[in-house]
């Protein structure tokens, strides 16, 4: 058991540097690995992939089906795939139903598709909350959903990891597919807000 | 284990601020402890499940006060120092002898890395087993209370639900995680209504989390 209860420890900013030290004098890492690890999440992973997934089930039918039937694989056809991304299922929100997910035990969130997750996400206050009092909380974040709409929670506790399918919002019909992507929100997905046409 | 780390409906916590404009990593260290964290497990001969219960074994206090990439700097250190890779009391040497002060800096100590079998990458798993389950099946959650990890959340202990889904066999996070065994198991998605979890004056709402078949009876 730690018992590291200890106000005063130095700042993280400080010990980050000196584990990074004594990882890199033994040989264990290497800086230039980390910096390439870092600028993977900084610019490669991140909601960008997840929104050209739902852009191109918005304007393939075929693909929705097979993203709906089989995530993981329709996903790792467009090139998105790697750590926190094992198996994920993708679901669809419709008229009726309202999708939101979280991980109360800790930040689980598909990497693959939508990079790290945000402050929000790890908040104490969305993991408690979204599990008891979601549609509070969801008003709370600026989506307000109708009575008659069920609200799914999914709280992502073993490997598998939910993307939220958003609707397609009206008004966007001439829209292609690199267009729709640029409209589709980390949010969203995640299935705290709704996807606008801008 | 029934640690700061079981969130699911505790209260008082307030409300969550969306900042629409944050970036990936909003220190330089958060990166780099990030990084670190994620390439501790194989420097420590670990695994994931054993990074979450490091996660989960950090004090209450410094858990909530770390924040996110403050605990995974942490959970790095305790399982560097855990499998004799660090020395204890290191990264604090260090760090006060970067900062200024000259403090001695302890011996490196006899590494200790866990043995145990590994059914391969990742955490899905092919088995032979039936699935005890079928969607639609009632299920009670088992009244498990340990000490060590878990993958099932205290809020759902005891209630019933309805299968949804069987997800991939996994291995199972409370044992692989104190390296005794993978014991790869069938998942189900279990849903359940809010009033079971929260009593009649709950949100409406529906609740589906993925168990592992060992939390699960018949009802």
């Amino acid at each position: 058991m730690a018992d590291t209860n200890t106000t005063d420890r130095l700042p993280p900013a400080v010990r980050t540097e000196a584990l990074e030290s004594l990882l890199t004098e033994r040989g264990l890492v290497k800086s230039e690995v980390l910096d390439g690890f870092i600028n993977r999440f900084v610019n490669d992973v991140g909601p960008m992939n997840g929104a050209k997934v739902v852009a191109k089930a918005w304007t393939d039918p075929d693909y929705r089906q097979h993203l709906l039937a089989d995530g993981t694989g329709a996903i790792k056809e467009l090139g998105f795939a790697g750590p926190q991304g094992e198996h994920i299922v993708v679901v669809e929100n419709s008229d009726d139903v309202h999708n939101v997910v979280v991980c109360t035990l800790c930040s689980c969130y598909p990497w693959p598709v939508l990079g790290l997750p945000p402050e929000w996400y790890k908040d104490p206050a969305y993991r408690s909350r979204m599990v008891r009092e979601p549609r509070t909380l969801l008003s709370e974040m600026g989506l307000d959903l109708d009575d008659d709409v069920e609200v799914r929670v999914w709280d992502s506790s073993a490997e598998n990891r939910y993307l939220v399918l958003p609707q397609r919002p009206e008004g966007t019909d001439d829209l292609g597919e690199d267009e729709l992507a640029a409209l589709v929100t980390r949010d969203a997905m995640v299935g705290v807000a709704k996807v606008s046409a801008g | 284990m029934d640690g700061i780390h079981d969130m699911g409906g505790m209260q008082g916590w307030g409300t969550v601020a969306i900042d629409p404009d944050e970036p990936v990593f909003r220190e330089p260290w958060h990166g780099r402890a990030f990084a670190m964290g994620a390439m501790s497990m194989g420097l420590s001969g670990t695994n994931l499940d054993a990074f979450r219960h490091g996660l989960e074994r950090l004090h209450p206090y410094d858990y909530l006060v770390d924040g996110y990439y403050g605990r995974w700097l942490a959970c790095a250190e305790t399982l560097l120092v855990d499998s004799g890779v660090l020395a204890p009391g290191a990264v604090e040497a260090r760090a006060r002898n970067l900062t200024g002060e000259t403090v001695d800096e302890p011996a490196d100590v006899e590494e200790n890395k866990p043995v145990y079998e590994r059914g391969g990458a990742g955490s899905l798993r092919e088995i032979d087993d039936e699935p005890a389950f079928s969607p639609a099946d009632r299920v009670r959650a088992k009244d498990i209370r340990t000490g060590g990890h878990t993958r099932m959340p205290g809020y759902i202990r005891g209630r019933t639900g309805t299968v949804h889904a069987l997800r991939p066999a996994a291995l199972l996070p409370d044992t692989n995680a104190h390296f005794e065994g993978e014991n790869p198991q069938h998942v189900y998605t279990v849903e359940f209504d809010s009033a079971e979890l929260w009593g009649p004056d709950a949100e409406a709402a529906t609740l589906r989390i993925d168990l592992f078949e060992s939390y699960l009876e018949a009802t």
